[in-house]
C-alpha cells in the first residue's frame, strides 16, 4: 500500500496538531490538518484519508467539560461518516482532549452493553504536568505492537478514567484496557504519582472492540525524539523518542 | 421562563471544590469547622422546555458517570439542605465564555434561548458571623462577580443599559489650575497639572473645547503606561542634566554594541534578533502588577494573554513558542490579622496568579518554561507579576508599514466594558479604595478566542494578506490605532465595533481594554480574502476604518465627529516631565560572624525559604511541554524535581539549535545597593543561561523595572543608578538588552502612610545553544566525579538569604567584577562544548552551600568537599562567608576524574578551586577551613526540607 494518509482534525482551541503532524510524518505517514469546519461542511472529505487523529489541547475552551462540544459536533454531523471511516479499516487516534472527544462522542470504549465510562478531574483535583511510565498490551490494536515499557508526558487536569468496577473488568477480559500506568516495578498502579491522575485500573488509554480506535492521555507526539526524554542528560540519548512507535506502528499496519 | 440547572459531584464522588474552600477558610484564618458543598450550574433563559433542557444537562452539560444534576425554576428553594445558601455568578456584562459556548451550541442543537449564565451555588455550614467575611474573601471577587444569600430573587437576567449617543465636550478653556486638577482626578485620567494645561493651551488655540473621547485619548497615550515619561523624561540627578534615562543608558548601549544579530531591538512589540538562517527570535516580558492586586486570577491571567500578543503583533506575526512568569508576593503565612484593609492575603493572590498564568498558557497551547518566586513583605500591598512570550518569525518579516487607504481591521474578541482606564489605572498608586472604583479595569481573559486569532494570524501573514499588525493592549483602539497610524492619520467609524452588549458610548468602545483583540492594515484588495479566512476559522472580523495621509485621528459615531486631534499633538505634544532624583544613600556594614561549629541548621533554614524552596507546585501545573521542543525543563534530574538553572526550547523543528531560558530578580539586594543589585541579576540571568549550555556572545537580555514613586527624589535616584548598572554590564558583558518595560508608582496608600516597593529589576535572558545535544543539567551524574567551583567568594552577605533565615541586617552587596565574567562565561561555554562537564550549576541564593544541596537532591548523591580550595578573598576566609556569601560570576561544575586535567586547562586563567566529589552514600558533607565538619545532612532530609514549603 501506499504512503497513508493522515488527517489531524483541529478544532478552535486545538493546539498540539503541529507537532502530531510532525510525528506523522517522522512516522512515514503523509499527514494533513484540518480544521473541524471543512470537515463538517463536507463529511466525504474523510473518504480520503486512512487514519484520523483528533490531537490535544482544549477544544472549544473545554467549556461545558473537557471534549464535550467537539463531541456534540462530530455526532451532529459526522455519526455516521465516523462508523464508515471504521468500517472500511480506517484508524482513529485520540491523545489527551481527543481521547476526551472519543469518550465523550461515545467511540471509546465503544461496546454496547457496558456502563457508562468518562474521564473525569484529576484525584489531586489539578492540572498535573509530568512524565509517567506506561505499560502497552500488544495484538489488539495495531497501534500497539510490543510490550515493552514507554515513557511519555501527560499534561491533564481532567484525565482520570472513572467508570464502575463490572465495566472496567469487561473492558479489562475484552483487552481493550491496551495502556496502563505503572510503577517502578511495571505493575499497573492506582497511585500517585506514578498514576498522575487516579484513573481506575491505571488506565492511560483504550481501544474499542475493534481496536481500530485508540485514544491516551499521555502525548505521544512529545516524545519522538530522543532529547525530549527529561533524564537524556543523565544516561545519553537514545535512538529515538518512544512515542514514535505508537505513529510507526499503524503506519506499518496499514502498509501491511 | 429562566431555568437553574445545577449540577454537584455525584454522592460517591469526592466534592474538591468545597473541601478546598473549607481549607482556604481555615488558611485566611476564619476558624471554622466550615463543611462546604458546591455545585457548578446554568442560569438559562428561553423558551425551552424542562423535557429539552433535561435532555441536554443529561447528555452535554452534566458528567454523565462524576456528576448529578437538577433542573429547577430560577428561584426554587433547595428542598432538604442545611446551612446557608449562596449563589455566585459574574456581573452583567461581564465576560463569561463558557455560558456563550453553551448558548452557541444548544442553539445550534434547536434549542430556542434568549441568554446563558454560569452560576456557582455553595451550601456552607460554619459559624454564621463568618460566613459573609468568607463569601467575600474566598468566594466572591467583587470586581467581576456579585453574590446572593438564599434562593435566587429573580426569574430575568438582567441585560446592561443601553445607549443613547449625545457628544459631550468639557469646558476647559475656561478652568483655573485647581479646576483642571479636579477634571483630571474625577475623571480617572491622572493628567499631571503641566499636561492638563497643555491641553488647555492648544483647545484655546484651536478655539473650541475637547470632547471626552479627545481628552480620554490624550490621557491613555500620555499615560505613564503607554508613554513611559519618567524613564523618557528630562532628570535632574545631582546637578547632572539626563536628557532621557533610557535612551542615555539602556538603549545606547545596546547601539553602542552594534551586533550584527540584532533585528529589531526596542522598536517594535518585542525585541527581535536573529536565530538562524531561516527564523529570527523575539521576546517581549510586561507586568500586570495593579490588576493581579485586585484580581489575582483574571489579573495573571490576562497579563500572559497580554504578553502572548506582543510576539503576534511583532514585524509581521510571529508564533509564541514558550512563556515565562516570575511573582513577588509577601510571605504566603503573613497573618491574616495584620493585613491593611481591602489587602488580599498573599497565599490567596499566589494561588490566583498561578492559576491565571496555568489556565492562559496552557490553553493557548504555549509551554510556560521558566520562572522565579520572589517573597519579600514588601510586596504586601503591591504584588508583582511579570508575564514574557517568546515568539518565532521568518526572516525578513520584522518590518511592517501602513500605507495611507490601508482598512483598518480588528480581529478577535468583542468590545465591552471591561478594561476601562487600564493604562490609566495601572500608573497611579493603590489605594483601599481602589478594589472598590476599579472594577471595570479588571479584565477578562478568554484563551481559546486568542488561539483562534494566533490561527488566523499566522495563516493572513503567510498569504500576505495585512500590512502592519499592532495588538491591543493599554488603551485598546486608541493606542492601537493611534500608534498605527502615528506618521500618517487615521479614520474611524466607532460604530462598526463589534460589542458584546449594549450600552457602550462611543468613548468606552474606542478605550476599552477588552481582550484579544488585534489591528491590522489591510491593504483594501485583501480585505475580502482576510474576512473570508476569518470566517473559516470563526473569528470575527470588521473594517473600522482607514489610514489616511491627514496627520490627524479622526472618529465618528455614526457619522458624527466625536474627536478631532492631531497626530503631533497625541504623540509629540506632551510636555516633558522634568524630575529631581538623589543618589540613594549604599547601606553597607560588617557583619559579625557567629562562632559556629556546625552550619547544618543555617542550610536547612535557608532550604525552606520561600525563594530557595522547591516550586514543583507551580511548574506541574504548567504544561510545559507543548509543542515538543523542550530539551531541558525547568525540573531536572533523576526524579525530575530539581531546580534547573535554565529550561531550552529548540524553536525549529528538525534542528537541534536552541534557545536557554533564563532569568535574575534579587529585591533584597536592591533595598541595599540598586547598583549593584542591578548587576548581579544581569550576571545572575546570563550566568544561568550559560549553567546550561549557552554561548555567552548569543545573549540578548531584557528589562522590567518595578519600582515606586519616582515622584520621590531617592526613589527616582535608585531608579537611575540601576538603569545606569544596566548600560555598564551590558557593555561590560557585550549582552545587548532588546526590550523592557518599566512599571513606577507601585505603591499603597495606607492612612497617609505610602507602603513602597522594594526596587526590583527583573532581567529575562534568552541565550543561543549551538547544538543542544551538548546541553548539560544541575543534578550531580556519578559518584567518584569532580566538583570545581569556578569564580571568586568575596564577603557578600548583604541582602543574602544567611542573614534573611538569622533575622539580621547588615553586610555588603555582591558586587560584581566588570571584568571577571566574560572570560569566566567563555571558559564554561568552551568547557561545556568540548564534553567535559557532567553537571553544571549556579550559585546564587544561600551560596556554595545551597548549591551543593541542590545538586544532590537533584542527583540523588552525597557530596563529600571542602572549603580549603575556594579561591577567595582575604576578607572572605571564613566558613561562614565561604558557604553563604552570594557573590556573583560564580559556579560549580562536576567533570569525570579522567578529564581533570582538560578542564583545568580551560580554567587556567580564571580563579577555579577543587571543592571534593560525588558520593554514591546521599550525603553532602562539608569540610571548613579547619578541616573538621562544619555541615552534614543526609540529602533525603535537605530535599525533604526544600520541598516542605510549597507542596500545597
Amino acid at each position: 500500500m501506499a504512503t497513508p494518509r493522515a488527517l489531524i482534525l483541529r478544532a478552535p482551541g486545538t493546539n498540539s496538531d503541529e507537532e502530531t503532524a510532525l510525528a506523522w510524518q517522522l512516522a512515514g505517514a503523509d499527514p494533513e490538518t484540518l480544521h473541524v469546519g471543512r470537515v463538517l461542511e463536507l463529511p466525504s472529505r474523510l473518504d480520503d484519508y486512512q487514519i484520523l487523529t483528533i490531537p490535544g489541547g482544549f477544544s472549544y475552551g473545554d467549556d461545558l467539560g473537557a471534549g464535550v462540544v467537539f463531541a456534540a459536533r462530530l455526532n451532529q454531523a459526522l455519526g455516521d461518516a465516523l462508523t464508515r471511516f471504521r468500517d472500511r479499516g480506517g484508524l482513529i487516534l485520540g491523545i489527551c482532549n481527543g481521547f476526551q472527544v472519543l469518550v465523550r462522542a461515545g467511540l471509546l470504549p465503544g461496546r454496547s452493553g457496558v456502563g457508562n465510562a468518562t474521564l473525569t478531574n484529576n484525584d489531586r483535583g489539578r492540572y498535573e504536568s509530568r512524565w509517567s511510565r506506561l505499560a502497552p498490551k500488544p495484538g489488539r490494536t495495531p497501534f500497539l505492537a510490543d510490550d515493552t515499557p514507554i515513557d511519555l508526558p501527560v499534561a491533564h487536569g481532567e484525565g482520570k478514567f472513572l467508570t464502575d468496577p463490572q465495566t472496567l473488568q469487561t473492558l479489562q477480559e475484552a483487552g481493550q484496557v491496551v495502556l496502563t500506568y505503572v510503577d517502578e516495578s511495571g505493575h499497573p498502579t492506582d497511585a500517585f504519582p506514578a498514576n498522575p491522575n487516579g484513573s481506575m485500573g491505571g488506565v492511560a488509554g483504550l481501544c474499542d472492540p475493534t481496536g481500530q480506535i485508540f485514544g491516551l492521555m499521555p502525548h505521544p507526539e512529545r516524545n519522538i525524539d530522543p532529547l525530549h526524554h527529561p533524564k537524556w542528560t543523565r544516561r545519553g540519548p537514545g535512538t529515538e523518542g518512544d512515542g514514535l512507535r505508537i505513529f510507526r506502528n499503524a503506519v506499518e499496519a496499514l502498509k501491511a | 421562563m429562566l431555568w437553574h440547572l445545577s449540577i454537584s459531584p455525584h454522592l460517591h464522588q469526592p466534592d474538591r471544590v468545597g473541601a478546598r474552600i473549607a481549607a482556604e477558610a481555615i488558611d485566611l484564618g476564619l476558624n471554622g469547622p466550615w463543611t462546604v458543598s458546591a455545585a457548578r450550574g446554568f442560569l438559562i433563559q428561553g423558551q425551552a422546555t424542562h423535557e429539552q433542557l433535561a435532555e441536554v444537562a443529561a447528555r452535554l452539560l452534566a458528567d454523565p458517570v462524576a456528576e448529578i444534576w437538577s433542573l429547577q425554576p430560577a428561584g426554587s428553594s433547595p428542598a432538604t439542605l442545611s446551612g446557608t445558601l449562596v449563589h455566585v455568578f459574574p456581573k452583567t456584562g461581564v465576560t463569561d465564555a463558557e455560558a456563550e459556548t453553551a448558548l452557541t451550541l444548544l442553539t445550534d442543537l434547536g434549542l430556542k434561548l434568549d441568554a446563558i449564565r454560569t452560576i456557582k451555588t455553595y451550601q456552607i455550614d460554619g459559624p454564621a458571623h463568618l460566613i459573609s467575611t468568607l463569601i467575600s474573601r474566598l468566594l466572591r471577587n467583587d470586581a467581576v462577580e456579585q453574590s446572593i444569600i438564599g434562593p435566587l430573587p429573580f426569574d430575568r437576567l438582567a441585560t446592561g443599559k443601553s445607549y443613547t449617543f449625545s457628544l459631550i465636550t468639557l469646558p476647559i478653556r475656561t478652568l483655573d489650575d485647581a479646576s483642571l486638577l479636579h477634571l483630571s482626578k474625577s475623571g480617572h485620567l491622572h493628567l499631571s497639572l503641566a499636561e492638563m494645561k497643555t491641553i488647555q493651551a492648544h483647545f484655546s488655540e484651536i478655539g473650541r473645547d475637547p470632547t471626552d473621547c479627545e481628552l480620554e485619548t490624550l490621557a491613555q497615550t500620555w499615560s505613564e503606561h503607554c508613554s513611559h515619561k519618567t524613564l523618557r523624561g528630562k532628570i535632574d540627578y545631582e546637578g547632572e542634566q539626563i536628557d532621557n534615562l533610557l535612551k542615555q543608558t539602556i538603549f545606547k548601549a545596546t547601539k553602542d554594541l552594534n551586533l550584527d544579530w540584532l533585528v529589531s531591538v526596542f522598536e517594535d512589540n518585542a525585541g527581535v534578533v536573529r536565530f538562524d538562517d531561516e527564523v529570527d527570535i523575539c521576546f517581549k516580558v510586561e507586568t500586570h502588577n495593579h490588576p493581579s492586586a485586585i484580581d489575582p486570577y483574571g489579573g495573571a491571567n490576562t497579563g500572559l494573554g497580554g504578553v502572548i500578543r506582543d510576539p503576534m503583533g511583532t514585524g509581521l506575526g510571529a508564533k509564541p513558542i514558550c512563556n515565562t512568569d516570575v511573582f513577588c508576593v509577601a510571605p504566603p503565612d503573613y497573618p491574616f490579622e495584620a493585613l491593611p484593609e481591602n489587602v488580599l492575603h498573599p497565599k490567596r493572590i499566589l494561588q490566583g496568579v498561578v492559576a491565571g498564568v496555568r489556565d492562559y498558557g496552557n490553553r493557548m497551547g504555549i509551554p510556560t518554561i521558566n520562572g522565579a518566586l520572589v517573597v519579600d513583605p514588601g510586596y504586601l500591598a503591591n504584588p508583582l507579576v511579570f508575564c514574557g512570550t517568546i515568539g518565532v518569525l521568518p526572516r525578513g518579516m520584522s518590518s511592517k508599514s501602513v500605507a495611507p487607504g490601508d482598512r483598518i481591521v480588528a480581529i478577535g474578541g468583542r468590545t465591552g466594558l471591561d478594561g476601562i482606564h487600564g493604562a490609566t489605572f495601572s500608573s497611579t498608586e493603590l489605594t483601599a479604595q481602589s478594589q472598590i472604583d476599579s472594577g471595570a479595569s479588571v479584565q477578562i481573559g478568554n484563551a481559546i478566542t486568542q488561539k483562534k486569532v494566533l490561527d488566523v494570524v499566522l495563516q493572513a501573514r503567510d498569504r500576505g494578506l495585512y500590512r502592519s499588525i499592532t495588538d491591543c493592549g493599554a488603551g485598546g483602539f486608541s493606542s492601537a490605532v493611534g500608534e498605527m497610524g502615528a506618521n500618517l492619520g487615521a479614520s474611524v467609524e466607532l460604530s462598526r465595533a463589534p460589542l458584546k452588549y449594549d450600552g457602550l458610548s462611543y468613548t468606552e468602545i474606542w478605550i476599552s481594554e477588552a481582550q484579544e483583540r488585534m489591528v491590522l492594515a489591510v491593504p483594501p484588495q485583501h480585505w475580502s480574502a482576510l474576512k473570508a479566512l476569518c470566517e473559516s476559522e470563526q473569528v470575527e472580523a470588521t473594517d473600522l476604518g482607514e489610514f489616511v495621509d491627514t496627520g490627524r485621528l479622526h472618529l465618528t459615531y455614526h457619522g458624527e465627529t466625536v474627536a478631532d486631534l492631531s497626530m503631533h499633538l497625541l504623540h509629540e505634544g506632551r510636555p516633558p516631565v522634568v524630575r529631581k532624583a538623589t543618589r540613594p544613600p549604599i547601606l553597607a556594614s560588617a557583619v559579625p560572624l557567629p562562632e559556629c561549629q556546625d552550619y547544618t541548621p543555617d542550610l536547612k533554614a535557608i532550604l525552606q525559604t520561600w525563594d530557595v524552596a522547591s516550586k514543583e507546585w507551580i511548574v506541574r501545573q504548567y504544561d510545559h511541554e507543548n509543542q515538543a521542543r523542550s530539551v531541558i525543563k525547568a525540573l531536572v534530574g533523576n526524579e525530575s524535581d530539581g531546580p534547573g538553572d535554565a529550561s531550552v526550547v529548540r524553536p525549529v523543528y528538525g534542528s537541534n539549535r536552541g534557545l536557554a531560558v533564563s532569568c535574575g530578580i534579587n529585591p533584597r539586594y536592591g533595598r541595599l545597593d540598586p547598583y549593584a543589585m542591578a548587576c548581579c541579576v544581569i550576571d545572575e540571568a546570563v550566568r544561568n543561561c550559560v549553567a546550561v549550555g549557552a554561548d555567552p556572545g548569543r545573549i540578548a537580555i531584557l528589562d522590567n523595572f518595578c519600582w515606586g514613586n519616582c515622584e520621590r527624589p531617592e526613589t527616582l535616584g535608585s531608579l537611575v543608578e540601576a538603569a545606569l548598572a544596566c548600560r555598564d554590564m551590558a557593555l561590560a558583558y557585550k549582552t545587548p538588552f532588546i526590550s523592557g518595560k518599566d512599571s513606577l508608582n507601585n505603591e499603597y496608600t495606607h492612612e497617609g502612610q505610602s507602603l513602597a516597593i522594594p526596587p526590583t529589576l527583573l532581567i529575562s535572558a534568552m541565550g543561543q545553544v549551538p547544538d543542544v545535544t551538548k546541553c548539560v543539567t544541575m543534578d550531580l551524574k556519578e559518584p567518584g566525579n569532580l566538583l570545581w567551583i569556578v569564580g571568586q567568594t568575596g564577603n557578600h552577605l548583604g541582602g543574602s538569604h544567611w542573614l534573611l533565615v538569622h533575622g539580621r541586617s547588615g553586610g555588603f552587596v555582591p558586587e560584581v567584577d566588570l571584568e571577571a565574567g566574560p572570560p569566566l562565561y567563555r571558559a564554561i561555554f568552551a568547557a561545556i562544548q568540548a564534553g567535559l562537564v557532567r553537571s553544571c550549576h549556579d550559585l546564587s541564593e544561600g551560596g556554595l552551600a545551597v548549591a551543593l544541596a541542590e545538586m544532590a537532591l537533584a542527583g540523588g548523591f552525597g557530596v563529600d568537599v571542602s572549603l580549603r580550595d575556594v579561591p577567595c578573598a582575604d576578607e572572605a576566609a571564613e566558613d561562614a562567608v565561604l558557604l553563604f556569601s552570594e557573590s556573583p560570576t560564580r559556579l560549580i561544575v562536576e567533570c569525570k576524574p579522567e578529564n581533570a586535567n582538560e578542564l583545568a586547562a580551560i580554567f587556567a586563567e580564571i580563579p577555579v578551586g577543587r571543592l571534593g566529589e560525588v558520593t554514591a552514600e546521599p550525603r553532602v558533607t562539608i569540610r571548613g577551613l579547619g578541616k573538621s565538619e562544619v555541615l552534614s545532612a543526609p540529602v533525603a532530609e535537605l530535599k525533604a526540607d526544600w520541598q516542605r514549603p510549597l507542596k500545597w
